[in-house]
C-alpha cells in the first residue's frame, strides 16, 4: 500500500541504496552540465581534476567546495551553464552585505523547484480546497514566488498577502478563511499580538490549522508557543535562494527534524575549520550539490549553516535524512572568551521562562581585553518587586552559564524596548573593538 | 491607609522619562509625588498622582510597563523627630522597609513607603495611633 502523504511516491518512498544509486547517476550529469560554465571548467582545471575522477558519492570529497564568494566574482553570469536564452527567471540577493549574487532558472528548473514545494506541503496535510496565505515579501526574495508556485502547482488557492500590513492579513485570514500561513516565527507572533488588540482570537475565529515557519532560526519552545496561541501545527521550512529557495528540507508530521529531499540535493556535514565530514549526529556545517538543476548546478555549495543529521529512522516512512532544525550560522558564531557560541543556545533557555517575552538582544563589548557579553530581555509582565527582579535575573545568568560556560550580564527591560526589525530580527551585536 | 502607587518599567536611556510625563501629561493628570530607583539592572520610577487609575489606563493604552500597587501613606506634623520616631516604631516590631520616600504638603511631612509585613505594619500604625492617607485624604492637601 503507498503512503497516502507521498505526492510523488516514485522519489519519497525510494530505499537508502535507491536514493544513493538515483543520487550516483544525477551527479554524473550535473558534472557534464557543470563542464559548460567557465567557472566550473576552470575550478576543475585549476585542481586537476575531471568529472571522471567522480564514480562514486564516495569521490564527492575530490570536488573543491563553492562559496559564496565565488557566486559573488563570477556575478551575473559565470555559473551559468545554459545560454540565457534558456533562461527564464533570476533571483538575485540584495547584495547588502557586498556584492549581490545571482541564481539562474531554466524553465524545467521552475518547475522541479514548484514540485519540490508542492511535495512539501501536501506532506503535512495540505490538498486543494485548503486557502494558503503567503506572508512572505514577493519580488526578489524566494520565499514569495517559491511557495506561490508550489502551493498552485499543488493545487491551493494561494494567496500572495507578502509581507506587512499585519491588520489587512488579519483581514484575508477571516475573510477568505484562510487555513495555511507562511510566515517567519517572529511575525507568526506578531499576528497573533494584533489579533488580541482586535479582539479575534485565532482558535475560534479562523480556520487557521497549519503554519510553516522558516528563515529565522528559532527554538523547539518557540515554536511550541506558536502553536498554543493560533492553534495551528507548525511546520519547519529550510530553503535558500542558491538552492532555489524554500522546498529543500521539510518536517513531516512527525515533526522532528525536516526531510531534506535526496533526489535533488547531496548532504554533507562538515566541520567548519577543518571542512572534514562529520558522522551522522554531530553538528556542521551543511554543505550541498543540487543534482536535480540544469542553468546553474553547484557544486558542494558551502551553506553556512549549522545543522546536523538526526541519526535513525522516521516513522514517517522516508528515508530521505533529516535535518536538525537550524543550529545558527558558521559566521553568527560569536568566539567569547575562546568558547563558541551560538545565539540559538541562549534563545533556548530564555524561552523557558515564563516571565519573559519572546524579544532579545546580545551584546558583546570588551574592556582591557576582557570579553563582555550582556543579555537584554523583554519582561511580559512587570511587577514592581525587586527581589522577585533581582532572583529571576539571578537564575537566567545561572543557566545561560551552564550551556555557554561564560557569565553574562543579564538585563531584565521594558517591553517594547528592544528594536524589532522589519524581516529576521537583529539578536547580536558586536561592539567589541580591536585592542592591537 | 494605603494610597495607589503606579510603579513604571523604565529604560536605562534618556528620552524614557519624558515619555511618561508627556503621557500623564496629555491625560490631564498632576503628579503628587514621585522617585526614580536606579539600579544598573532596573529603572523604576515610582508615581503618586492625582488619578491614579486614569493614569494606569493611559499608561496600559501607550504600552507602557506599569504595575499599581497599595503602599502606606502617613502624615507627620512637621518639627524634627517625628519621622524618626514613626520609623522606630515599625523596626522595633521587626518590620523591614523595603523603600521609601517623602515630601512635604500643606505643612506636613509625608511618608510612603513599602514593607516586607503589611498585616504588621497595620497594627504598628494603629497602635500607635499614627495618622494616615487614603487617595481622597491626599489629594485634598494638594
Amino acid at each position: 500500500m503507498e503512503n497516502p502523504s507521498f505526492l510523488h511516491p516514485q522519489y519519497e518512498s525510494l530505499s537508502r541504496a535507491e536514493i544513493e544509486a538515483l543520487q550516483t547517476e544525477r551527479l554524473q550529469k550535473t558534472l557534464q552540465q557543470c563542464m559548460k560554465s567557465p567557472f566550473y571548467r576552470k575550478r576543475f582545471e585549476e585542481n586537476h581534476i575531471s568529472p571522471r575522477d567522480i564514480r562514486s558519492l564516495g569521490d564527492m570529497s575530490k570536488i573543491p567546495f563553492t562559496t559564496k564568494q565565488d557566486l559573488r566574482d563570477n556575478y551575473p553570469f559565470g555559473l551559468s551553464t545554459v545560454p540565457l536564452s534558456e533562461v527564464v527567471r533570476l533571483h538575485s540577493s540584495s547584495g547588502t552585505t557586498g556584492k549581490p549574487t545571482v541564481i539562474l532558472h531554466t524553465k524545467r528548473d521552475i518547475e522541479q523547484w514548484a514540485d519540490a514545494v508542492a511535495r512539501c506541503l501536501y506532506m503535512v496535510g495540505l490538498r486543494p480546497g485548503d486557502v494558503f496565505q503567503n506572508t512572505s515579501g514577493y519580488g526578489m526574495f524566494t520565499g514569495g514566488l517559491g511557495f506561490q508556485y508550489g502551493a498552485e502547482r499543488l493545487g491551493l488557492l494561494t494567496v500572495p498577502a507578502a509581507a506587512g500590513n499585519t491588520k489587512r492579513q488579519i483581514k484575508f485570514i477571516t475573510d477568505f478563511g484562510t487555513t495555511a500561513i507562511h510566515a517567519i516565527p517572529s511575525y507568526a507572533g506578531r499576528l497573533y499580538e494584533v489579533m488580541s488588540e482586535m479582539g479575534i482570537d485565532p482558535r475560534r475565529d479562523t480556520r487557521l490549522k497549519t503554519l510553516v515557519i522558516g528563515a529565522e532560526p528559532h527554538s523547539e519552545e518557540q515554536r511550541r508557543r506558536i502553536e498554543t496561541m493560533l492553534g495551528v501545527k507548525a511546520y519547519n521550512s529550510f530553503g535558500m535562494s542558491e538552492m532555489c529557495g524554500p522546498g529543500v528540507a521539510f518536517e513531516c508530521p512527525e515533526q522532528n527534524g525536516m526531510h531534506i529531499w535526496e533526489d535533488y540535493y547531496i548532504v554533507e556535514i562538515v566541520d567548519p575549520v577543518t571542512l572534514e565530514p562529520v558522522p551522522d549526529g554531530e553538528v556542521g556545517e551543511l554543505v550541498l550539490t543540487t543534482v536535480n538543476r540544469e542553468a546553474m548546478p553547484l557544486l558542494r555549495y558551502r551553506t553556512r549553516d549549522l545543522t546536523r543529521i538526526l541519526p535513525g529512522d522516521c516513522p514517517c516512512g522516508r528515508h530521505h535524512k533529516r535535518l536538525d532544525r537550524m543550529k545558527g550560522r558558521s559566521d553568527d558564531m560569536m568566539i567569547l572568551k575562546g568558547v563558541n557560541i551560538f545565539p540559538i543556545q541562549i534563545e533556548t533557555i530564555l524561552m523557558q521562562f515564563p516571565e519573559l517575552g519572546n524579544e532579545y538582544l546580545i551584546t558583546l563589548t570588551n574592556e582591557d581585553a576582557n570579553d563582555l557579553m550582556t543579555v537584554e530581555v523583554e519582561l511580559k509582565e512587570f511587577s514592581d518587586d525587586y527581589p522577585k527582579l533581582q532572583a529571576l535575573t539571578k537564575e537566567i545568568t545561572r543557566q545561560l552559564k551552564d550551556e555557554i560556560l561564560v557569565t553574562p550580564q543579564v538585563r531584565l527591560v521594558p517591553k517594547g524596548s528592544i528594536p524589532v526589525t522589519d524581516g529576521k530580527a537583529v539578536r547580536v551585536r558586536d561592539l567589541r573593538k580591536t585592542l592591537i | 491607609m494605603t494610597v495607589h502607587q503606579i510603579s513604571v518599567f523604565v529604560e536605562n536611556k534618556s528620552g524614557t522619562l519624558v515619555k511618561v510625563l508627556d503621557l500623564l501629561k496629555d491625560a490631564g493628570i498632576q503628579l503628587i509625588a514621585s522617585t526614580i530607583s536606579d539600579t544598573v539592572e532596573y529603572g523604576i520610577f515610582r508615581i503618586i498622582c492625582s488619578e491614579p487609575m486614569r493614569a494606569k489606563a493611559a499608561l496600559d493604552a501607550a504600552g507602557v510597563s506599569s504595575s499599581m500597587a497599595d503602599v502606606f501613606a502617613i502624615a507627620l506634623e512637621n518639627y524634627p523627630g517625628t519621622a524618626a520616631d514613626a520609623i522606630s516604631f515599625l523596626s522595633r516590631a521587626g518590620i523591614g522597609i523595603s523603600y521609601l520616600y517623602s515630601f512635604m504638603l500643606s505643612g506636613k511631612g509625608i511618608l510612603i513607603f513599602r514593607t516586607d509585613n503589611p498585616e504588621k505594619t497595620v497594627e504598628v500604625i494603629r497602635m500607635h495611633g499614627i495618622a494616615t492617607l487614603d487617595d481622597a485624604s491626599l489629594l485634598s492637601l494638594v
